[in-house]
């Protein structure tokens, strides 16, 4: 059974004047899969992606987690179905790495919000799990980018949920932490996790992502394998850029595809 | 799927990044050294499913070593010395602000008053007791519960607001204390009514301000300031027009000494007042610490971890209005304390709400004493606290500033 149903979706933003900018959006994602969601700039990528966490009011459609739906979910339940890891930002004071990662515990904590030794333990191995239990005392503030994004990871992680959602989150990172958090979030796919993330960059899709979902103007272009949907064509017509797609053979027979811009000089 | 291929180089690179779980001493896996990068990264993939397991199965498991090492690494990180040193200077600063005075008494002296006061009283000595239990516990008490009550709500504030930069009269608090109590001393009210009308005059501003953000659908914390910053306008506006009707021989002088703030008239019965809005703010705010943590990480974010931003804000707002209300109502306007103290508490316990607000209480409140004490006894006229307050704040926040920047950035 798919962990996450999304049907007909519409949204957008303003209360009063509403402007709808996802005009009916439907996908599905299983156990396991890596799906990832790419398209132009304003395409209502990013917009989807918090639809369908719950973060912005839905104009119609439905989202179904586990077959329940998304409308009539308490924040705290919604909070344990899908974990958000934004993009890596400052926040204004040094909190420590332990403090950060315990806060994935949120959703589950009572009214008093006393840690119980579960919670510790759970939060443990996320940092464990993520190779990073020799930051736990490190402030978050004096990470470098790359391992700032590996303990909002292992937050997410504490927070158990069953879909993990990223928009972006390479956006600020460098070549090698890109393949770190990437290959990340790949292994946790493989080991159960429903992984959906935006990405701007067609080759993380096709590093990563078990299905691609290409968007255009707020609706759903095409959705399949990333040989499917990633080609030199369709990144004609998303991008409007010329693009190659071709496959390149590495040492040790390893075939990579990747994207190649051809560009106009 | 061609994960491993580039994350087998980086490992070899040496990256400065902890890597691999795989790659950690005490992993339970148990396996020797793999010989090849495969190998090691289906040992590493066996790990992760493993751990992944332990950390999704909802139910208790019962793992002593990750238990204690869990313990360990998220235990509270507040040593006892630290703890011992601020209960010392909370007794201190105590101690010696019924000591000093225009009526010096020794400690010998203030211990004896005490200990005749509750279990001696054929033996009180009733010009030293009065000293002490009618002029200074009184004032002392409410001293400190200004301090606490401001800083508490500055520490508050910069968490919501997501900015170190922010006092409790952001959203117009003070402004609207003020205009309150110049309306009342405009029109020759009694004591007890200026600080009703300051307290409801607090309320009523940061309500506007609540209310205005609320008209403009715009971002929650940006639009809060923005509304703060009209209505504290409007208010102060008001303020000037009050002072410029009052008669200048009179009313205009009671005015603006109100507004430097002094503790020099507080009674007892403006500890027991103050006491129950201060109280009720204090649970509250205590009530919401973790939420705060999460809060200052953005509103989305606090959203899809599963705290109902609204309302904790709502909430937080109005606890940390009550108490500022309460204390502009009873002491006038105290500047500096509810910026300054936060910062210097994070300096002491670090950011984690959990221990900053009780960490901000204590310090402010010992912090207000001893300037409190100096405003009494720097001159023979008391100075007003609210000069003081600014006078030391812009020296104290550079110290601190300069210290605690590396903890910032």
């Amino acid at each position: 059974m798919a962990v996450l149903e999304v049907s007909d979706l519409r949204c957008g933003y303003g209360k009063k004047k509403p402007v709808e900018i996802v005009h009916g959006v439907s996908f599905s994602v299983d156990r396991g899969e890596f799906v990832c969601i790419i398209g132009a700039n304003g395409c209502g990528k990013t917009t989807t992606l918090k639809a369908m966490m719950g973060l912005l009011p839905h104009a119609g459609g439905e989202v179904l987690v586990e077959g329940k739906p998304l409308s009539r979910m308490p924040e705290h339940e919604r909070a344990r179905h899908f974990a958000y890891i934004p993009q890596a930002h400052t926040p204004p004071f040094p909190f420590s790495v332990a403090d950060v990662v315990l806060m994935g515990r949120t959703p589950y904590i009572n009214k008093l919000a006393q840690t119980t030794a579960r919670d510790r333990q759970i939060a443990y191995q996320a940092l464990e799990l993520l190779g990073i239990v020799g930051l736990a005392e490190k402030a978050y503030t004096n990470l470098s980018g790359g391992q700032q994004q590996l303990v909002l990871i292992a937050r997410a992680l504490t927070q158990q949920a069953d879909v993990l959602v990223m928009d972006e989150p390479t956006a600020a990172l460098d070549f090698g932490n890109q393949q770190l958090v990437l290959s990340r979030m790949s292994m946790l796919s493989r080991m159960g996790k429903a992984v959906v993330m935006v990405t701007h960059d067609p080759d993380h899709a096709l590093f990563c992502a078990d299905r691609v979902i290409v968007m255009d103007a707020g609706r759903v272009l095409a959705q399949g394998t990333p040989a499917e949907c990633i080609t030199t064509e369709m990144l004609a017509r998303i991008y409007g850029t010329d693009a190659r797609v071709v496959d390149v053979e590495l040492d040790g027979g390893l075939r990579e595809r990747v994207c190649v811009p051809v560009l106009a000089r | 799927m061609v994960a491993q291929a580039p994350e087998a180089q980086a490992d070899a690179k040496g990256r400065p990044l902890p890597d691999a779980p795989a790659a950690q001493p005490g992993a339970r896996a148990g396996a020797p050294a793999a010989s090849s990068a495969a190998e090691a990264s289906a040992r590493e993939e066996r790990l992760v499913g493993e751990l992944l397991g332990s950390i999704d199965a909802r139910a208790d498991a019962d793992d002593a070593a990750v238990r204690e090492a869990a313990d360990k690494t998220f235990g509270s990180k507040v040593s006892l010395k630290v703890k011992l040193l601020i209960l010392l200077a909370v007794v201190a600063a105590f101690f010696f602000s019924f000591m000093m005075g225009k009526y010096a008494m020794t400690p010998v002296e203030v211990c004896q008053t005490f200990w005749a006061h509750f279990f001696d009283p054929a033996n009180v000595d009733p010009k030293m007791d009065r000293v002490l239990f009618r002029i200074r516990l009184p004032r002392v008490g409410v001293v400190m519960l200004v301090g606490a009550a401001l800083a508490v709500a500055g520490a508050s504030y910069q968490g919501m607001f997501k900015n170190p930069l922010t006092s409790p009269d952001l959203l117009g608090a003070s402004a609207g204390a003020s205009l309150g109590a110049c309306l009342a001393l405009l029109w020759g009210l009694a004591g007890e009514y200026v600080q009703l009308f300051a307290f409801l005059g607090g309320m009523l501003a940061v309500g506007m301000a609540v209310w205005l953000n609320r008209q403009v659908d715009y971002d929650p914390t940006l639009g809060l300031v923005l509304a703060g910053i009209l209505v504290s306008t409007l208010f102060q506006s008001g303020m000037s027009m009050v002072k410029f009707l009052a008669d200048a021989d009179d009313k205009l002088p009671t005015i603006t000494f109100w507004l430097m703030g002094s503790f020099a008239n507080v009674n007892a019965g403006d500890f027991l007042v103050s006491l129950l809005p201060m109280l009720v703010g204090f649970v509250i705010l205590m009530s919401q610490s973790w939420k705060l943590n999460v809060l200052s990480f953005g509103d989305e974010e606090a959203r899809a971890m599963g705290v109902k931003t609204r309302s904790t804000r709502l909430l937080v707002i109005f606890a940390s209005t009550l108490i500022t209300s309460a204390s502009v109502a009873v002491a006038g306007i105290v500047g500096w304390i509810g910026l300054v103290i936060p910062h210097l508490a994070r300096a002491i316990v670090g950011p984690n709400y959990k221990v900053l607000l009780p960490c901000s209480m204590v310090v402010g409140a010992v912090y207000l004493l001893l300037v409190d004490n100096i405003a009494r006894l720097a001159m023979t006229v008391e100075v007003p606290i609210g000069i003081l307050t600014a006078i030391l704040g812009v020296p104290f926040f550079v110290v601190i500033f300069k210290h605690n920047m590396k903890g910032w950035r």
